[in-house]
């Protein structure tokens, strides 16, 4: 007999909380349609780089008549956060904005986001949905292992598992050990982190003699970086508990865009908040229901910086059809890919451009490298192996050395965490038509 | 006086440091002294050959980053206090040495010291006072 995971669970106390998650689709349209409106409006009034790309289409707020409709706007990238860094997109005067938090951009640059004290609540309050939708409720003892700082995933997760009413342990990131006493020690019945992580910890229990599956732990929220069915399945099996996934961006919210419930068939949107569309990424057209595309996002009631068709770069489909809960809201399917380069390493943003700007800084002219991405016991590992030149070259061992620290420092600095840095020989990396191919991802080699 | 040394970047790897050597063999070009200056990841092979510049020319050519630096040889009795002596030559002054290496003539009892330093010009002048004779690349042929 096939054992059932233990704690799995089809059903949860409904939770106050969650009634939009059941609002009637026509409604929730109907809100969609109003709250849209206003936001159209507000950064057309507030926001320069919106108001003129509206005018350049010829479109004005009160045009709006169908959500379909918000196809003819133009789309919002990354690229704008960074060109208007810090505080460009912002619809709001500083006096109203309680909150500013920063992620990592191309160029080195964080890309910075600002929230009223309404988009605090509202944030707030879809995080509370979402740890309700994977079944959390008051009594459970949260450990919340997301970083707690500039990165969005620790305050967001914080204020929904408190507004829900559960108890929240701040651990943040990293410290292994402690985590894994607080596991043990505090009967933590769920967990928050990136996927990995919680793999790693898993992996270090064992080594301290502590089996995961033996604790009360019985959910993981996880999130801020892709993850496998398999790897869901490797964690639900080790560590006996439901792992549930959760999505979102810091220039839209952060997390509490998107959330599984209890049967993960797919992640519901806060529909409510945010208004999703898929798109074919090179032709930019909008893609009916059920096809694979981009995931474009506009926010419905942001105030301190809406955000109007924010191309996310994730790649998934809404999936067609009621899920089994009964919530209206739509789901998406598990991110699969992204349509750019970025690769997510330990929950952090990394372009390979970034690397490219790190060693051209350094040398002046930018040597062939490769980006090597493994996966060492559950924790992602990035080594940068750079081919050494005739400029950069020299015959005493001290210089190469003092080289070798000066690239490690400087790709600390722009990508804010630590990558090997090793110096090979010319002609050993890897070309397909002369040029090198930048990344090799080991980490998702075995499923 | 000054001799060209070429130096050359090798991963330290079972294997890398082979490569250089053997294609300078099957070119016909004799490595008169040889030197291995070793990181755990990465290694600098210092050879003084017979014909440096074909030398260059071919390994450039192979892939390999080459630097050729300019270094003195000094030719010391094999004895004890044969190294002593021609590092004493230094003391006092601002001459530094930035490495160096050492290797016996095969006839002889004579040892070559390969030397590295940061004014190779004041360097000379200083062994040159002490009577202490630096080799031409002729005279390390003969060797």
């Amino acid at each position: 007999m096939t054992s059932v995971t233990a704690g799995r669970a089809d059903t949860a106390p409904f939770q106050p909380e969650s009634a939009p998650d059941y609002l009637p689709a026509a409604i929730l349209r109907e809100l969609q349609l109003a709250r849209l409106r206003s936001t159209l409006q507000r950064a057309w009034s507030r926001v320069p780089l919106h108001c003129s790309r509206m005018k350049q289409c010829g479109f004005e707020p009160g045009d709006l008549r169908t959500l379909e409709h918000i196809a003819a706007l133009p789309f919002t990238t990354k690229a704008d956060l960074r060109d208007t860094y810090p505080f460009g997109l912002f619809a709001s005067p500083m006096a109203d904005i309680v909150r500013l938090h920063a992620s990592s951009g191309t160029t080195g640059k964080p890309i910075v986001v600002a929230y009223t004290r309404q988009d605090v609540d509202v944030w707030t309050s879809v995080m509370v949905r979402s740890f309700a939708a994977c079944g959390l409720h008051a009594g459970d003892i949260v450990q919340n292992a997301y970083g707690y700082g500039l990165f969005t995933g620790g305050l967001g997760a914080h204020y929904g598992a408190e507004g829900l009413g559960t108890t929240v342990i701040p651990t943040s990131g990293g410290n292994t050990d402690r985590q894994i006493m607080v596991m043990r020690d505090f009967g933590v019945t769920a967990i928050c982190s990136t996927p990995s992580y919680f793999l790693h910890l898993i992996e270090r229990a064992a080594q301290l003699g502590v089996q995961v599956r033996s604790l009360p732990l019985r959910a993981g929220v996880f999130g801020a970086e892709p993850w496998t069915a398999s790897m869901r399945r490797r964690i639900e099996d080790l560590a006996g508990i439901q792992a549930f996934d959760i999505y979102g961006l810091s220039e839209v919210i952060g997390p509490g865009v998107a959330v599984e419930c209890l049967h993960q068939d797919g992640l519901h949107i806060f529909e409510d908040h945010f208004f999703p569309e898929i798109i074919d990424p090179d032709s930019g057209r909008v893609l009916p229901e059920g096809e694979e595309g981009e995931l474009v996002l506009t926010t419905l009631s942001k105030q301190a910086m809406p955000m109007i068709r924010y191309r996310t770069r994730d790649i998934t489909a809404l999936i067609p059809g009621a899920c089994r809960c009964g919530r209206s809201l739509r789901r998406i399917r598990r991110i699969s890919r992204r349509s750019d380069d970025m690769l997510i390493v330990r929950g952090v943003n990394v372009f390979p451009s970034q690397v490219e700007a790190a060693l051209l800084e350094i040398e002046g002219a930018l040597p062939h490298y490769q980006i090597i991405l493994a996966c060492e016991q559950g924790l992602d590992r990035m080594e940068v192996q750079v081919e050494v030149t005739p400029e950069m070259f020299s015959d005493q061992i001290g210089v190469l050395e003092r080289l070798n620290q000066r690239i490690s420092d400087a790709l600390e600095h722009v990508l804010g965490l630590r990558a090997q840095v090793t110096l090979v020989e010319p002609l050993t990396i890897q070309r397909s038509q002369g040029k090198a191919r930048r990344v090799i991802d080991r980490r998702r080699a075995q499923p | 006086m000054k001799l060209h040394q070429l130096s050359v970047f090798s991963e330290n790897k079972p294997g890398h440091v082979v490569a250089p050597c053997r294609l300078l063999a099957r070119e016909g070009i004799d490595i008169r002294a040889l030197a291995l200056a070793d990181t755990e990841r990465f290694g600098i092979l210092r050879m003084i050959v017979s014909d440096w510049r074909r030398a260059q020319d071919l390994l450039e050519q192979a892939g390999s980053v080459v630097r050729i630096t300019e270094v003195l040889a000094v030719e010391v009795p094999d004895r004890p206090g044969g190294l002593a002596g021609v590092l004493e030559v230094f003391q006092g002054t601002a001459i530094n040495i930035e490495y160096m290496y050492a290797f016996p003539f095969v006839r002889g009892q004579k040892a070559v010291l390969v030397f590295r330093f940061d004014q190779p010009d004041a360097a000379i002048a200083c062994l040159q006072e002490a009577g202490i004779q630096v080799l031409s690349s002729g005279a390390l042929q003969e060797a």
